[in-house]
């Protein structure tokens, strides 16, 4: 390994401990042991197989909406409608499980990519006033994520609304059996790996992984990532090469939209086979976070979802076990973020440095 | 049906409606003038918000509130200054990333204070302001918020500090050989935003909800923003621009009851902020270096 590698992965490790520690300050701030807060965070995520399924269940969805935020970077671009993109994205997708009954073999791919159209026009809309009109996309998508967010409440509270049931949050009815991507403890029992039939890891965790290849095999195997990736260095550059920076910019929101669009699959045909209005609550926001930890690798994404994974389902025992709120782990994520990209910007001025001397 | 729609009663309530939105483009002027893009004034607004229920419920006193809101607002955008102008980073990772902290904090802290998952306690806003021989009251924060906006045009266009703060976000490079610490000036920019983005947040929990509910500021910072663009970095364009934004607000408000799904009218303030953004582009032309980070 050459010591920018070894740098590139100490660096946002160092970052992430960074956090913790800062979030430590928090906790005893409160009037609380941060060793035992820490302790019920970390203890019910990976220290037993089921916790480990759960963690993967979490980390899925970060995949999908960490590869969507990182492609957008690699061309230069700031998408952070992921989270609109994953409700219209997922609802897509259950419109198809409740509506068409077809075999999985044809339904589960109908579904995706019907999903991902979806997603990818909510992507699209941003790309094309930008490359168009000039207008920056990082207003635009959040304000489709709003507008997202009021749609799919509309279509889950009216026209999709299950009948004869009274919900605590609105839902579709439940998509039909051809929709449902089966979950995986079979698979691991069989293999020799107990895991208890009530953890929700689904085969989208192996569908996030695939796509994780996919992303990597465009940007770093195909034209358009060669096109995406020069548009992101430098436009006017790419001009010059014969690339047109205008098609690449709506190419690219379309495709990172298309990646946010599947980031609700896991929980819409892997979880509870219906649309549950509002059921994100942020995946695409930490898609952000994961991208940057992850520093746009399709490989770092794998790692920084899994961290975020065991965020996650520590934040709910660290809610039940102690008088911390678990949105102090939104509070680490933020600083993660920031940590990270100082970290980045740290490195990157000392390896300037370094080669400087070297000459 | 146009002339009740239309009527003084709109106007006074788009007039209201625009007040948190101005204080927030306000703040962008003076920070993205400066050469900082502040895409964190949502979650300016939103600590703002809270820090006003905060210390009006601890206090009795609503203006302690806003100091407090003001406050708030002051110590993210001091992040946002230390993490983007000191150390560079690009400024739309930091505001992205102390947008999902506010949210996170306001709302772990109200939880924690207040002891209520979704919204603190109720609280007794400011006492309006009575003019004598005109029916009706004035909010302070109304007040406050034309005084800043006419104040700020003064000092963006007529002053030293103004055309200093001008050069940092039009050529940094330029300024900083005519001696200008650069540093310095975008730092005043993004902390003057911080104060005043936590105005706007004050106005609504102190003025316009009287309680903090967890998210609060639903994209307002943002809207502020596009407002900001259309007003082309301006503060008296900015304030026309948010009172259209305060009229779709107000007219939002009288359309809910006609049958239309309240869903498709929660819609229309960001359906609006898109074709804005869309409309001025050509026409708006931002400060050259907005959004480059500076290094001699």
């Amino acid at each position: 390994m050459t010591r920018r590698t070894i740098i590139s992965i100490l660096a946002p490790l160092l970052a992430v401990i960074l956090a913790f520690l800062v979030g430590a300050v928090v906790i005893v701030f409160l009037g609380q042991n941060p060793f035992y807060v820490y302790r019920v965070l970390f203890s019910n995520s990976i220290t037993n197989i089921d916790g480990w399924g759960y963690v993967l269940f979490n980390a899925t969805p970060f995949i999908f909406s960490g590869l969507a935020v990182a492609l957008a970077f690699k061309g230069g671009l700031f998408n952070i409608g992921v989270e609109g993109q994953i409700y219209m994205g997922a609802f897509a997708a259950a419109w198809i499980g409740i509506t068409v009954n077809l075999h999985p073999i044809l339904e589960i791919p109908l579904a995706l990519i019907f999903g991902m159209l979806i997603g990818g026009l909510w992507g699209f809309i941003p790309g094309i006033l930008k490359a168009r009109f000039g207008a920056h996309e990082v207003i635009n998508t959040i304000m489709l994520n709003f507008i997202a967010m009021a749609l799919t409440n509309y279509l889950v509270n009216n026209p999709f609304k299950e009948q004869g049931q009274i919900n605590p949050i609105p839902q579709t009815k439940e998509l039909y059996s051809g929709a449902i991507i089966p979950r995986v403890y079979p698979l691991f029992n069989r293999l020799g790996i107990k895991m208890s039939p009530s953890v929700p890891l689904n085969y989208t965790f192996f569908l996030a992984l695939a796509f994780c290849f996919l992303t990597w095999y465009l940007l770093e195997r195909s034209r358009w990532g060669y096109e995406i990736k020069a548009v992101g260095l430098n436009p006017k550059a790419s001009r010059y090469g014969g690339i047109k920076p205008e098609f690449i910019i709506v190419l690219t929101m379309f495709l990172s939209g298309a990646l946010g669009g599947l980031g609700g699959i896991n929980d819409v045909m892997g979880y509870r086979y219906r649309f549950l209005d509002g059921f994100s609550h942020g995946i695409g926001f930490t898609g952000i976070a994961v991208a940057l930890l992850g520093k746009s690798n399709p490989i770092g994404i794998i790692f920084a979802s899994i961290l975020f994974g065991i965020l996650d389902r520590g934040a709910l025992a660290m809610d039940v076990f102690t008088n911390t709120p678990r949105e102090l782990i939104q509070v680490i994520q933020a600083i993660i973020i920031i940590f990270v990209a100082i970290g980045n910007e740290l490195i990157f001025r000392l390896l300037i440095r370094l080669e400087r001397e070297r000459e | 049906m146009i002339g009740s729609i239309f009527s003084l009663e709109v106007l006074a309530s788009a007039l209201r409606m625009s007040v948190p939105l101005a204080f927030a483009a306000l703040g962008g002027v003076y920070s993205e003038r400066g050469g900082v893009v502040n895409i964190a004034l949502e979650g300016i607004m939103l600590v703002g918000a809270f820090g006003a229920v905060l210390g009006t419920y601890f206090t009795g006193n609503s203006w302690i509130g806003l100091l407090v809101a003001m406050s708030f607002g002051f110590l993210i955008a001091l992040i946002h200054a230390i993490v983007s102008i000191t150390f560079r980073i690009n400024q739309i990772v930091s505001g992205t990333a102390l947008n999902i902290m506010a949210t996170g904090l306001t709302t772990f802290l109200s939880r924690l204070i207040f002891k209520a998952a979704g919204s603190s306690p109720h609280i007794e806003g400011m006492t309006q302001w009575h003019i004598p021989g005109i029916s009706g009251s004035l909010s302070p924060l109304m007040v406050i918020m034309f005084l800043c906006i006419i104040l700020s045009q003064f000092i963006i266009f007529r002053t030293r500090y103004g055309l200093r703060l001008r050069a940092c976000g039009e050529n940094p490079f330029a300024a900083d050989s005519l001696g200008i610490d650069v540093i310095r000036m975008r730092y005043s920019g993004v902390l003057i935003s911080g104060a005043l983005g936590g105005l706007g947040g004050a106005f609504l929990s102190l003025e316009h909800a009287r309680v903090f509910v967890e998210g609060m500021t639903t994209g307002r910072g943002f809207i502020a923003l596009a407002a900001m663009i259309f007003g082309r970095w301006t503060p008296i364009g900015s304030f026309g621009a948010c009172f259209l934004f305060g009229l779709a607000e107000a007219l939002r408000i009288r359309l809910e009851g006609l049958g239309i799904p309240t869903q498709f009218i929660q819609m229309i303030p960001y359906i609006i902020t898109m074709l804005v953004l869309v409309g001025v582009v050509g026409r708006a032309i931002a400060p050259a270096y907005d959004g480059v980070p500076f290094e001699k």
